[in-house]
């Protein structure tokens, strides 16, 4: 059997991984992009000097050989699957028994005026960090448009050739309709402190022309004129699915695909960013663009391309992202504005880029949620107390068994239970340390 | 602050300059009262000041001069020393004749050996001159040592500016740092193969050729490792530079050849420098400077500096301050001031934290560690410093290093308290992420460090057998000639000008990762048997690559993060680095005994649990690795 995999990120490659370890079949992994698997979310750290290319590789080049994992370099610019046949750009042609489409994303753009001009781009791909990198010598000023994951990026990443950033976002604060509220605050704090010209409540209104077809300078919602030599459009992403429009496969936002990620067509799967679920588990949305649950989903579509049915479960929510030198980590349930029967432990430290955030349910007293910044939990144990609905008073007095910082880092996990002591009128101790002989105990309990 | 770090930077080229010009700034005299303040046995005083003749208080415009003029005379000196004592080579007469040697005095007292050659020669150049430097010594240590390390303190503080986090921003596009394509590596290499055979032409034809001839295939082998993957030789490996070579680094890189290769080979060209070292010296042995003396103090400046710079760049990670510190403080106390004043109390000089095998020379002489004459024998262990330092060292070995590696891992050695370890942590720091990540350098690593292993194991077992026997022959193999071809080969090539030299051409580990075998004693243990391991936070990894690149060891981290498998690796010194520059909390060291036999298994990544590869239709044929 011949399964064609149309996109080498992170889903599509662990689908191929996945087949090839449970099965023999012939797997080509199809991409337009580079001729090997490399890590999206290194990027930018090419640019800014951390690692080069290579280094973004998982896995050495001679992988795919040593596995039977063909790789094609190629754009498929149509999907004819009366056929089962692939039809590329230039007009080759692939036939396949079964595909799996992992085409990952494409950058927003809402028809600013301007958008399309020179020196105007997302950061999503490979292609992107070349034109990035093209733009960026003597560059005076670069605007960057949206305030989200990859906006804060972008920013650091020309922070980090002193390169002067200026960063709209339309929200009163960064990130805030995800985040909490103090979080926000202390990411905004951290980015002005890292001199970052943050607007916010600003919006994009035009990219103006130099007269050559590049852009010279914005003009936001508020009237100003901002000169910059570069513009950063990082207003989210939306599934990379245009050369399907005509292909008969169902398509909304993402490709619709069942919970064993199948398509309306019988052979053709969908995974990763570009998946739309048709019935997304509770608290859940139908497109997830998360490196994580592109993962899961490659693992997952595995066993159904081999034959063995198995739904597509992502477990507790979990993700991380780091804000220039501030980390960051949620599992589990954490809104942006909490549910009224939840009740929230919050605890920052002094120097402004740590805190710790319990959320746990009014009424049952169970855990719901854990946000951190700038402190690192295991993930491990904070999944067993979440799926567990554990007591938030157990939780907050074995709370040190989650923490994974370094060696010798301070913990706070006790700062943690003093702010619930004063808040419940309770006296309760902590009961364990951190370290991994607890940690794993619990585990194995 | 830009201005600041400018001046730190122009002050350091500056007193760099200064210190290899001072190299040059002296004239040299052989006087009587040189001669006779250096050289103690009249025998050989009497015979360098005949056969020195006319060249007897001549002056010398350059130390050169000098060294090419009385290398000579020392050498006929001793063959003429030799010829009286009735020795004739030729004839296979190798040891004095009793009655030619002067009443009462013995062989070892009278002819000169090439050992004594090259301290003559050492003491002689540096005594011997006049000039600019002697006089005003103080002047240029001030210019020079001093000088340096306060332009490298401002070129590093202001940096405490800076918000506290991962400061790597533009190491691969620095000259400095960025490293070498795997082509000019490999030149490198074999550069120095080569001349390390040359140099030892004579004396060590054998091994010479058998060097050669390995090195010939490890080379072929790269290549066409390179050439049946069907890539272009230089794209391949993930050391290819990439925006051209990394030009500093290079001249770094033979700047530190060339030092080691002087301070091992040629001393006597670097006299100036222990010239102004000379009151350190006797303010804290007594004795005045030697090379190693001069080795031993840069290398604890350079690490005191480095390390300042190391505390800086990681000042919000309480790990890497604390070890830091902590090789500052075995480096200055252990490795440089304590064996001082050992020599200050009249006791051996011991490095009381340098384990055999790394202490290579530590049984090369039994006698003098615990008192010449005494029996080795509970009755001296009380009366004699030098054996309780026998058997500490034994102990060190024995039980220290295994236990603690047990507990910790090998790391509470490499990055807490070794002082190879430390200097590749603090000047080493900035090329850590030149390490060859490749599963073929892997390969190799396992071969080459378990191979030194097995030498220094076998080049004691001969010692000590010599020592016990008396016979210095076993199986074809005379011992001293082992001992001699470990140090030239180990405890200098490899150790010193490839271990520190390689720095910025293949990473700061290269000795230890490759050759070190006190680690790779402990790597064994580490693997086998130890409560170390660092963990891998579940599924969190986003496969970046960081930790990968920052592994000085060359370890893949990625490989096994990403996988949510905890790393067991016997190379992983425990830095823990790749656990400070994970941007998503994956990373950690961890100790514990629960799970000291299954520290690997678990794959936390794998998503989908409950079912069975083998169940029915469904069996596990494709075998990825």
């Amino acid at each position: 059997m011949h399964i064609a995999i149309i996109g080498n990120g992170i889903s599509g490659i662990t689908a191929a991984r996945y087949i090839r370890k449970f099965s023999d079949h012939q797997i080509t992994v199809i991409s337009s992009e580079s001729d090997h698997f490399f890590s999206r979310t290194a990027l930018m750290y090419i640019y800014m000097g951390h690692m080069r290319f290579e280094d973004t590789k998982p896995y050495e080049d001679w992988f795919w050989e040593k596995n039977r994992i063909d790789l094609k370099k190629g754009f498929v610019e149509k999907v004819n699957h009366q056929d089962n046949e692939l039809l590329f750009v230039g007009g080759e042609k692939m036939k396949y028994d079964k595909l799996i489409l992992a085409t990952g994303s494409a950058s927003n753009k809402f028809g600013w005026p301007g958008q399309d001009l020179e020196a105007v781009h997302g950061m999503y791909s490979l292609q992107d960090l070349e034109a990035m990198e093209k733009y960026s010598d003597g560059l005076k000023r670069a605007v960057i448009v949206g305030g989200g994951l990859i906006g804060i990026e972008m920013a650091e990443m020309f922070h980090s050739r002193n390169i002067p950033v200026t960063f709209l976002v339309r929200e009163t604060d960064f990130w805030n309709g995800v985040i909490p509220l103090e979080e926000a605050k202390m990411v905004g704090r951290h980015i002005l402190e890292n001199h970052i010209d943050l607007q916010l409540q600003t919006e994009l209104k035009e990219i103006v022309d130099d007269g050559n077809g590049k852009a010279c300078a914005v003009i936001t919602s508020k009237g100003e004129r901002i000169e910059c030599g570069f513009v950063g459009l990082t207003a989210g992403v939306h599934p990379n699915i245009d050369f399907l429009k005509e292909s008969g496969i169902e398509i909304q936002r993402g490709i619709m695909v069942n919970d064993f990620l199948e398509t309306n067509i019988s052979n053709i799967y969908a995974i990763g960013d570009c998946a739309q679920m048709q019935n997304p588990k509770p608290g859940r949305r139908p497109v997830e663009a998360i490196w994580y649950t592109g993962r899961m989903m490659g693992e997952t579509v595995a066993y159904n391309v081999c034959g063995k049915k198995v739904g597509y479960d992502p477990g507790i929510w979990f993700n991380s992202a780091k804000f220039f030198e501030i980390e960051y980590q949620v599992y589990g349930t954490v809104m942006a504005k909490m549910a009224d029967d939840h009740e929230a432990i919050y605890w920052k430290h002094t120097d402004g880029r740590k805190s710790i955030r319990v959320i746990y349910d009014k009424n049952t007293d169970e855990i719901v949620g854990f946000n951190l910044m700038g402190v690192r939990f295991r993930h491990e144990v904070c999944e067993k107390w979440l799926k567990e609905k554990t007591n938030v008073e157990v939780v907050l007095q074995d709370l040190a068994i989650a923490n994974f910082d370094p060696e010798f880092y301070k913990t706070h996990e006790h700062e943690v239970l003093k702010i619930y002591n004063q808040k419940s009128g309770k006296n309760l101790k902590p009961k364990k340390k951190r370290g991994w002989t607890q940690a794993f105990k619990f585990l194995q309990s | 602050m830009k201005l600041i770090k400018n001046i730190g930077l122009a002050l350091f080229v500056l007193a760099l300059t200064i210190f290899v010009a001072s190299l040059t700034l002296t004239n040299h005299t052989l006087t009587e009262t040189v001669l006779s303040e250096n050289i103690y046995n009249q025998y050989h005083r009497e015979m360098i000041q005949q056969q020195a003749g006319d060249l007897m208080g001549k002056e010398f415009g350059s130390n050169v001069a000098f060294i090419n003029a009385f290398k000579p005379v020392l050498n006929n000196s001793l063959e003429a020393l030799d010829k009286a004592s009735g020795v004739d080579r030729a004839n296979g007469i190798w040891n004095a004749v009793p009655d030619k040697l002067p009443e009462g005095v013995s062989e070892n007292n009278y002819r000169m050996f090439p050992n004594t050659v090259d301290d003559y020669l050492f003491a002689l150049t540096k005594y011997s001159a006049g000039g600019l430097l002697p006089g005003n010594s103080n002047w240029f240590f001030l210019l020079s040592f001093i000088l340096a390390a306060l332009g490298g303190l401002m070129y590093l503080l202001p940096d405490l500016n800076l918000i506290p986090g991962i400061k790597n921003n533009q190491i691969y596009d620095s000259p400095a740092t960025r490293g070498i394509t795997f082509q000019t590596r490999m030149i490198f290499l074999g550069m120095t193969i080569l001349a390390s055979i040359l140099m030892v032409f004579f004396k060590y034809l054998l091994i010479g050729i058998l060097t050669i001839v390995a090195g010939i295939i490890i080379i072929y082998r790269i290549y066409k490792t390179n050439k049946d993957n069907n890539v272009s030789f230089s794209k391949t490996r993930k050391v290819t530079a990439p925006k051209g070579l990394g030009w500093i680094g290079i001249s770094f890189g033979i700047f530190l050849i060339l030092f080691y290769v002087t301070l091992y080979f040629f001393p006597e060209y670097i006299t100036n420098w222990t010239l102004m070292l000379d009151p350190i010296s006797e303010s804290l042995s007594g004795n005045s400077a030697g090379r190693w003396f001069l080795y031993g103090f840069l290398y604890t400046m350079v690490m005191f500096v480095m390390g300042i710079r190391m505390l800086i760049k990681y000042r919000h990670n309480n790990y890497q301050l604390v070890r830091t510190g902590s090789v500052m403080f075995f480096q200055t106390a252990f490795a440089f001031l304590i064996p001082e004043f050992l020599l200050r109390l009249n006791q051996p000089y011991m490095d009381f934290k340098n384990a055999w095998p790394l202490d290579y020379d530590f049984f090369f002489e039994i006698d003098k560690m615990y008192g010449q004459g005494t029996e080795f024998a509970i009755a001296g262990w009380a009366t004699s410093v030098g054996t309780m330092m026998f058997i500490w060292g034994i102990v060190l070995t024995l039980v220290v290093v295994p236990f603690f590696t047990y507990y910790f891992g090998k790391r509470w050695y490499c990055s807490w308290v070794c002082g190879c370890g430390g200097l590749a942590e603090t000047l080493g720091d900035p090329y850590r992420q030149l390490s060859d990540k490749s599963l073929t350098a892997w390969k190799y690593e396992r071969y080459i460090i378990h191979g030194v292993l097995v030498f220094a194991i076998v080049m004691t077992g001969m010692v000590i057998y010599t020592y016990l026997t008396g016979s210095s022959s076993i199986l074809f193999l005379d011992s001293y000639n082992v001992r001699s071809w470990y140090g030239f080969f180990i405890g200098s090539m490899f150790s010193g000008i490839v271990g520190t030299g390689f720095y910025p051409l293949m990473g700061n580990r290269v000795w230890c990762r490759f050759g070190c075998p006190l680690a790779g004693m402990m790597g064994l243990v580490q693997k086998f048997k130890s409560r170390f391991r660092i963990t891998t936070n579940g599924g969190q990894c986003i496969s970046c690559g960081n930790c990968s690149t920052y592994c000085e060891m060359g370890i893949d981290v990625r490989a096994y993060a990403q996988r949510g498998q905890n790393v067991v690796r016997a190379s992983c010194v425990g830095c823990g680095i790749c656990a400070a520059v994970c941007p998503r909390g994956v990373l950690r060291l961890e100790n514990g005994t629960v799970d000291i036999d299954n520290r690997v298994t678990e794959l936390k990544t794998v998503h989908v649990k409950s079912i069975s590869f083998t169940d029915g239709a469904f069996s596990l044929e494709g075998n990825e690795v």
